[in-house]
Formats: C-alpha cells, sequence, structure tokens
C-alpha cells in the first residue's frame, strides 16, 4: 500500500519509471492475445501477432536503456526482431492471398481441410 | 516534466488503439488502429533516445507492414463486409485469459522491479557506433545475425513470390 502512494507522489519528478514502460507493453501484449484467441480472420490474427512483436520490442528497448544504458544488445534484437517479423509478414500475407485464391475467404474454419497440392514442386519448378 | 506528459499521453495512446484493434468490427479499422499503435512505439524509442530505432520502427512497421496489410486487406476483402460476431463463450474465455495474465504480470513487476535502475537521459547513440556494432565479427558485435537476416530476407522475397504468384 505504502507502494502505491509513493508512485503517486513520485509520479512527476526524477525520470518516468521502468514499470511505465512496462506496464505499456503489458497491455499491448494481452490486447494481441486477446485478439489472437478470439478472432476468425486470419489477417486480424496477424495483426494480433504485430502488436505481441510491438509488446516485445518496447520490452527491450526499456530494459536495455534503464538497466544497462551503456550496453546495445538491447537495440540490436529490436532491429532484427523487426526486419523478422517484417519476413512473416510478407510471406503471411502471401499465404492468406493464396488460401482466399482457392476457397474465397480467409476464416480460421474454412481452413481444416487442407490437402496436399496434385503438382509437386518439382513440377511447379519446372513450369 | 514534459517527458513525463508525453510518456503519459502515448502511454494513454497505446493503450485505447492496441485495445479497439482486437475489438473493432471492421477490418480495415483494424488496421488503421494498429497504424496508431506502431506510431505510439515509435514516440516511446523517441521517448527512450533510440532514434535509429524510431527511424526503423517508422519506414518499417508503419511504411512497409502496414502497405502489406492493407494490400492484403483489400485484396481478400469485399468492402463494408463486418466481421462475424465472435460467440460469447469464446470471448469470455479469452477475456478471462488476458486479464488474469495481466494481474499475475503486473503483481510480478509490482512487487519485484525496484527502482535500483539507472537512466542517462542525453546519451543519444552516435551513428557510427551502430554502424560499427552491426558490422563487426568481435564479441557484442553483430555481423553474423546481419547476414542471417539478409538470407532471410532473400528466402522470404523467393517464397513470397513462389506462394502468391498464380498457378498456371
Amino acid at each position: 500500500m505504502s507502494k502505491i502512494i509513493e508512485l503517486f507522489e513520485n509520479f512527476f519528478t526524477g525520470v518516468v519509471p521502468l514499470e511505465g514502460y512496462i506496464a505499456v507493453s503489458l497491455i499491448m501484449f494481452f490486447a494481441g492475445i486477446y485478439g489472437f484467441l478470439t478472432r476468425k480472420n486470419l489477417l486480424m490474427l496477424l495483426i494480433s501477432v504485430e502488436l505481441i512483436l510491438n509488446a516485445a520490442d518496447l520490452n527491450f528497448a526499456a530494459f536495455n536503456r534503464y538497466l544497462f544504458p551503456e550496453r546495445y544488445e538491447g537495440m540490436f534484437f529490436v532491429l532484427f526482431t523487426i526486419a523478422i517479423s517484417a519476413c512473416e509478414a510478407a510471406v503471411a500475407i502471401a499465404i492468406i492471398i493464396n488460401i482466399y485464391r482457392n476457397m474465397t475467404n480467409i476464416d480460421v474454419e474454412s481452413i481444416e481441410n487442407l490437402e496436399e497440392p496434385k503438382e509437386t514442386y518439382r513440377e511447379i519448378i519446372k513450369s | 516534466m514534459a517527458e513525463h506528459i508525453i510518456f503519459y499521453t502515448l502511454a494513454l495512446v497505446i493503450a485505447v488503439f492496441s485495445v479497439l484493434t482486437v475489438t473493432t468490427t471492421k477490418i480495415i479499422r483494424s488496421a488503421t488502429f494498429l497504424l496508431f499503435v506502431l506510431l505510439g512505439v515509435a514516440g516511446m524509442f523517441l521517448l527512450l533516445n533510440y532514434h535509429y530505432l524510431f527511424a526503423v520502427q517508422i519506414a518499417v512497421y508503419a511504411g512497409g507492414v502496414m502497405v502489406l496489410f492493407i494490400f492484403g486487406i483489400l485484396l481478400t476483402h469485399r468492402p463494408g463486409e463486418k466481421i462475424a460476431k465472435v460467440p460469447f463463450k469464446r470471448r469470455f474465455s479469452a477475456l478471462s485469459v488476458s486479464l488474469v495474465g495481466i494481474a499475475f504480470c503486473a503483481s510480478i513487476i509490482f512487487y519485484n522491479i525496484n527502482r535500483v535502475y539507472k537512466f542517462v537521459s542525453n546519451s543519444e547513440l552516435a551513428m557510427q557506433d551502430i554502424g560499427e556494432t552491426l558490422m563487426g565479427t568481435e564479441k557484442f558485435q553483430y555481423l553474423l545475425p546481419f547476414e542471417a537476416i539478409s538470407i532471410l530476407l532473400l528466402a522470404c522475397i523467393v517464397g513470397g513470390i513462389m506462394i502468391g504468384r498464380k498457378r498456371s
């Protein structure tokens, strides 16, 4: 209880507390979890994943700045995470557009009966 | 003081729009709210003095990934179409999972992070340091992950074309 009072007394003094950044990323993370569990559209699942990844990025940057300000590890992890999530989004959207072409909608229920394509990848490359 | 006001404004924007992103019924609106969240995170990076990360976040996320999302939405949706209503049971279970998670993590954060951290506010990273750290091969330098990312990007381009192209 005393800690809460102390937190409000120091609300506008000193630097912004580390807890502030972590609380923001916590809300983002669990909003992403909620969206991932409730939404049925594949693109919405992808948007939720982007929210989760951004929460992780914010945590990396805040921890690096507050705990080890003379090091660069957190910052470079954020850089590589952004690059990987851009890759992931590109490939996932290509897959989603392909699913839409075959099934005409992109709900998660509609793709439970996947089957092997008739042509093998060797034939795809040859064509 | 000014830093605090900016931080709490950005925090409010991020919190409200990240909740709206996963609860709104139109998908294009949801992508727009995601864009606001990404811009808010970019502002947070600026507030933490990571100017390079700010630029990367704006260029890659707000520029690249959002355009991909909007193209994906426009290619897979008839305009004005609403998302089907989620059944109450599923929404309730997801809501309880995320609320329990928030409570658990918040209690851990509240009782375990004490104020021993230091914050050097006026130390912006020099661009030269970033370049040397990214391109070196010694300890705490990142040439190998950089090259791995470049291979991954190449594989991603090839895979995206392979998957998304039209079958003849």
